[in-house]
């Protein structure tokens, strides 16, 4: 086999060119749809009382009076070097959004780390038990799961276990002077709440990816060779559901940096999602940009992973004749 | 091939097995009783639905989800196998007993390398080392002569061709060594000269390791190959059993002669004036590819009016994609189509309607070319609205007149294509081709699907049809039978290039292309002992 030719380097090198490509798309959605909105930047900055004047030497100052492509572009490249340019309240962007970043990917780490195997885990009980207790029970409770809103769960949690039994504090308002211990105790109900949100998407697109796969012949023909059920699930269904139970963790991997948003604010837990909110309370139009720019390349990074995955999964682009 | 006398390997006595359909059970196999000794291959026959699978199965003690046992006994060494729990049967199966499925790129999983499928059971339960298990393997793939032994489990399924597939899942049953094997049409799926192959593999593994076996087929002259005894099935039950020389030449039953007569359906008499009849169609140096890869080069062809041109050779070479390039479907790459000495233009949107109704194609799986949530007075009456703008009392007239020639009546018109059996979707689809009113039929492998029997009335119909209608067939087939039986000339392709055309008798007498004289030789004899010539030609 000529490894430079590899079919699967150009098929991964490929797609990440497309999920380059979609990036691109999104950062000039972000970029104009901002300019759309009504009033200058310097306007806003500055306030109803602004004199023309000063509202023209700070659109100097800032280079709004540069064409919007230029601006589009010098943004762009700033972005790709990290720099998110100057909020509204004269801080760097990533001096606001650094620390809360950190913290969110903190929060959805740790939950990662639990809910991905044990998803996976349960997903596979379910299906090779379908239609006994555990199934059904793990069938009805997430769906009862997935269609209560996420911050009914949180407040459920919060009454449960900070109200009744007052083992974990409410609020998550974790600070850097804390020690680990007393920052991961505070965390425990945010995360708990995010496991109930994720888990219950992946334990079922798990059990149905490997249901799907459990009526191909080669899994009657394991039986006939008098492997028991659950190496049939396990070795024999499983590798063949890769591909689909991938996309799903990606898609609750990425909504665990985007969509945490409400689970922070229900929890005050110091994170982008609290960070966004401020923003678009102080119509902090920089700070908005960047969060939408970092969740657009979390979606799109975690979709890309998902992909890439599932074409090394299939042995036929793996091995190719 | 004597068999000297020896305990039964399995003993199936009174065999009852319900399935469930709807709501209620009914009996799929009524009473069957079957035994094997040590080395004995006994092959089991009929039409698809006769049950030849689930007896098959039930020989591994396992029935399909939705089927039960209700009654009988399968014995197999000295386990009875109804009688024990699934847990102790499931140890049985691939260490005792072993079975071979149909479709070998089907039954291994695409994800696991060949050797790792092969030696699991050996490993797992048959008290094998894995280096023991795979010097077993490696023996196996040598006497099933397969291609580079010592590598060929380091391959993945979709990496290796469906004969050598089909060696490695035989090599796979006899890994631990089992006392019984249950082949299940183990050759239905590849082409002719694939089949003989894999029949010489499978024939030399069975003796050389004196394991008894079960051999499945609706193909008699298969049968004849292989086994030593053959029972005959027909609705769930055993109609006749006997040894294999006195069945073929004295077959008892009426079914069974049935069965026979089919195989042994009489050749056409080529149209005398197919030769100097004018041109329907015409082709040039016609090319097709997929991408860069040529499917079809340098394709000459002519079809005249009332003319039956078969077309054969195997699966890639290119047969179907013809079809579909002379329909509109597939666009070529280049040459030259006239269609009653006007150009044929190459895409289908160029085509006015009456060109298209002019031409028409008949696919191989009437299962999918109908749409399952139309009735057949819909599916037959939308050309007839399309192409004869026949609307109301004229177009139930005209359907009514298409189902009769296709020997169906009236009371079909309302039926959905799923309250349908296999043979009357496909005079559905044979009707649907007629209604446009056609001068062309393009059929696609369309008896390849069918019983034999049903088969042979399928194409007695569309002889028949020919010769009331005038329109001309291309009839694409793998089935060197169905040839001799309808076409007036055959054309030979392979590897997408037409190796060998002319009238059929011609084509058919010595001496032959050297891959038409392959393909012919490779289509087994209705009669005892055509396998051993074959192997003693080779070995010569």
């Amino acid at each position: 086999m000529n490894r430079t030719s590899h079919p699967i380097l150009s098929m991964v090198a490929s797609r990440v060119g497309l999920g380059l490509l979609s990036l691109l798309i999104v950062s000039l959605v972000i970029f104009f749809s901002v300019s759309l909105l009504p009033g200058s930047y310097a306007s806003a900055i500055l306030g109803q009382n602004a004199t023309p004047e000063a509202v023209a030497a700070l659109e100097t100052r800032l280079g709004l009076d540069q064409p919007a492509i230029w601006r589009y572009l010098s943004w762009l490249a700033a972005a790709a070097t990290g720099d998110l340019g100057q909020s509204f309240a004269g801080r760097p962007v990533m001096a606001v959004l650094g620390p809360r970043l950190l913290n969110t990917i903190t929060l959805a780490s740790i939950t990662a780390v639990i809910a991905v195997p044990l998803a996976i885990t349960l997903g596979v009980i379910c299906a090779r038990f379908r239609g006994r207790f555990i199934d059904r029970f793990l069938s009805t409770s997430t769906l009862a799961s997935i269609s209560l809103p996420e911050f009914f769960v949180a407040y459920l949690m919060m009454m449960i276990f900070a109200v009744k039994l007052q083992w974990f504090p409410s609020m998550a308002g974790i600070r850097n002077s804390m020690d680990l211990g007393e920052q991961l105790y505070r965390m425990v109900l945010p995360i708990l709440t995010l496991l109930l949100v994720i888990l219950a998407h992946m334990i079922r697109n798990t059990r149905a990816a490997i249901l799907s796969v459990m009526s191909s012949p080669y899994v009657e023909m394991a039986r006939l060779k008098g492997e028991s059920e659950g190496r049939v699930v396990t070795r024999q269904a499983l590798p063949n559901a890769i591909g689909p139970i991938a996309s799903v963790v990606a898609l609750n991997l990425a909504y665990l940096i985007s969509g945490v948003v409400v689970i922070e604010v229900v929890f005050v837990y110091p994170g982008v999602g609290q960070a966004m909110i401020d923003a678009v309370r102080n119509r902090d139009v920089p700070v908005i940009q960047a969060c939408a720019l970092i969740f657009a390349t979390a979606y799109i990074g975690f979709n890309l992973l998902a992909d890439i995955v599932s074409i090394v999964s299939n042995p036929r682009l793996l091995h190719p004749r | 091939m004597a068999v000297e006398p020896s305990p039964a390997v399995l003993e199936i006595r009174d065999l009852r097995i319900e399935a469930k359909s709807s709501d209620s059970w009914s009996e799929i196999v009524r009473g069957v009783s079957l035994s094997l000794r040590k080395g004995e291959v006994l092959g089991l026959v009929g039409e698809s639905g006769a049950g030849k699978s689930t007896v098959g199965l039930a020989a591994l003690g396992y029935l399909r989800p939705g089927a039960r046992a209700s009654g009988g006994s399968v014995r197999l060494l000295d386990t009875e196998l109804l009688a024990i729990p699934e847990e102790e049967r499931r140890r049985l199966r691939g260490t005792k007993v072993a079975y071979v499925a149909q479709s070998a790129q089907a039954a291994f999983n695409p994800v696991h390398r060949l050797m790792d499928q092969i030696t699991m059971v050996a490993v797992d339960r048959g008290g094998l080392s894995r280096a023991e298990a795979e010097k077993r393997a490696v023996a196996l793939f040598t006497a099933l002569q397969l291609p580079d032994p010592q590598h060929f489990g380091a391959r993945y399924p979709h990496q290796v061709s469906g004969g050598q597939l089909q060696r490695a899942m035989v090599a796979m049953a006899m890994i631990c060594n089992p006392a019984l094997i249950v082949f299940d049409e183990p050759t239905t799926a590849l082409d002719v000269t694939t089949q003989v192959e894999v029949l010489i593999s499978i024939r030399k593994v069975i003796e050389e390791f004196g394991v008894a076996a079960i051999y499945i087929t609706h193909d008699l002259a298969v049968v004849a190959q292989i086994a030593h005894r053959v029972a005959v099935l027909r609705y769930g039950e055993v109609v006749e059993e006997a040894p294999i020389a006195s069945i073929m030449d004295h077959p008892e039953h009426p079914y069974t002669q049935s069965l026979w007569a089919v195989h042994e359906m009489p050749a056409n008499d080529p149209a005398a004036e197919g030769a100097s009849a004018a041109a329907l169609l015409s082709i040039e140096r016609l090319g097709a590819r997929f991408g860069t890869f040529e499917v079809l080069s340098d394709i000459d062809l002519r079809i005249g009016r009332g003319e039956t041109v078969a077309l054969v050779g195997e699966s890639g070479s290119g047969k179907s994609t013809l079809g579909r390039v002379i329909a509109g479907l597939k666009a070529p790459s280049g040459g030259r189509a006239l269609f009653d000495g006007a150009a044929l233009p190459p895409k289908l949107r160029q085509r006015p309607l009456d060109l298209l109704r002019r031409i028409q194609i008949i696919y191989q799986s009437a299962d999918t070319a109908l749409n399952p949530r139309q009735t057949v007075r819909a599916i037959v009456g939308r050309p007839l609205a399309l192409y004869q703008g026949l609307r109301g009392a004229a177009r139930e007239k005209r359907l009514i007149e298409l189902l009769r020639m296709v020997e169906l009546d009236e009371s079909h018109a309302e039926r959905l294509p799923g309250q349908l059996s296999g043979g009357q979707k496909q005079r559905v689809a044979i009707a649907r081709a007629l209604a446009a009113g056609p001068e062309l039929i393009i059929c696609d492998e369309i008896t390849s699907a069918l019983d034999k029997v049903v088969q042979a009335d399928v194409l007695r119909m569309m002889i028949g049809l020919k010769e009331r209608l005038g329109v001309s067939y291309l009839f694409i087939t793998h089935d060197i039978e169905v040839v001799r039986a309808i076409a007036d000339r055959v054309v030979v392709m392979q590897h997408g290039r037409i190796v060998e055309q002319g009238e059929k008798d011609r084509v058919f007498a010595p001496p032959h292309e050297p891959y038409t004289e392959r393909l012919l030789a490779s289509v087994p004899d209705m009669a005892v002992g055509w396998l051993d010539r074959i192997i003693a030609a080779r070995v010569a």
